[in-house]
């Protein structure tokens, strides 16, 4: 993306004041869950940006006592060819975001599926259910306190 | 003059019952094909003309559990799935035969993870152990051979056994 791509971005989002990052050439936005859905509206609905694209949305576990997960959405642009990337900074207990399923319909899997794994809770998601584990599994695995094999008898197998 | 040669002057042939059932059944295992991950394509290879399992009987590969006889378990069996080819395998009518074809099915193999369950036998009488990583087809037929060597040695599937 040019400088002068970036920095209409960075006009268009003025009144967040966000931080901003670089990943090789990528750039990036950070934010807190209050105005996600606001900047992501920006980003999609305006003429001059249109991020039409949910590309995937990904779960952090950094494992820290403050911020420990995130949540980064890789956004792009099918008219200027652009990506950006929006991340999201959860506090450790309790994370909660709200869904970007009202923004772009593929959004519902992509968060089902952090739901499984990190156990982030997506307020308005339409149906957030487990998608890869079992219904009845009460851990999710990918957070790092997790243990690798599992927990013993957490799932039950079918008699011998 | 014995019964047997003197029956077969008259164009019959005498055998015991047992044998010519056990003769049958082991020339005509109809496979039922679990195929679950990378593992079933080289089982459809084994079906395949290079390598042919109508040789022994086996091209017959029956999707519907009621109609098969053996029962190869080819891939990686997570938890969720496992509740699936448990219901397969409990369709099935006896006698019954699990090939558990393939390292991950056998002993979970390179998942070894929490949702991967570390050996289908942790839930099924398995019958044979394939190895490989995917087992080439020959291994595939020796092991049903190994079956048919079963049968004709009138040793009973592992699924009868636990009754």
């Amino acid at each position: 993306m040019t400088e002068q791509r970036l920095s209409l971005i960075k006009s268009k989002l003025e009144k967040f004041s966000p931080d901003y990052y670089d990943v090789n050439g990528t750039p990036g936005v950070v934010t807190n869950p209050q105005s996600i859905v606001e900047i992501c509206t920006i980003l999609k609905t305006d003429k001059e940006l249109c991020f039409d694209m949910l590309r995937d949305e990904i779960g952090i576990d950094n494992f820290t006592k403050k911020n420990r997960f995130e949540i980064v959405c890789y956004l792009y642009s099918t008219v200027f060819r652009e990506r950006f990337f929006v991340k999201v900074l959860l506090e450790s207990k309790n994370p909660e975001m709200p869904s970007l399923t009202s923004i772009w319909k593929s959004a519902n899997w992509y968060e089902r599926e952090v739901f499984d794994m990190f156990g982030i809770n997506f307020t308005n998601h339409p149906d957030l259910r487990r998608i890869y584990m079992p219904d009845e599994f009460e851990y999710f695995p990918l957070r790092k306190d997790f243990p690798l094999m599992g927990i013993p008898g957490s799932i039950i197998l079918p008699n011998k | 003059m014995g019964l047997n040669e003197s029956l077969e002057k008259e164009g019959f042939f005498t055998t015991k019952l047992n044998e010519l059932v056990e003769y049958s059944r082991r020339n005509s295992l109809w496979p039922m094909p679990m195929g679950i991950s990378c593992c079933a394509i080289e089982m459809m290879a084994a079906a395949a003309s290079r390598f042919d399992i109508a040789r022994f009987g086996s091209e017959v590969f029956r999707f519907s559990p009621r109609q098969s006889d053996i029962m190869i378990v080819a891939g990686t069996v997570t938890y969720k799935m496992s509740k699936v080819v448990r219901k397969v395998y409990d369709q099935m009518p006896d006698p019954k035969w699990v090939v558990a074809m393939g390292a991950c099915t056998s002993s979970g193999g390179m998942y070894r993870t929490y949702s991967v369950v570390q050996g289908i036998d942790q839930f099924l009488p398995v019958d044979v152990y394939v190895a490989g990583c995917p087992p080439r087809p020959e291994n595939l037929l020796n092991s049903l051979m190994f079956i048919q060597n079963k049968i004709k040695a009138g040793v009973k599937p592992k699924s009868m056994e636990m009754k």
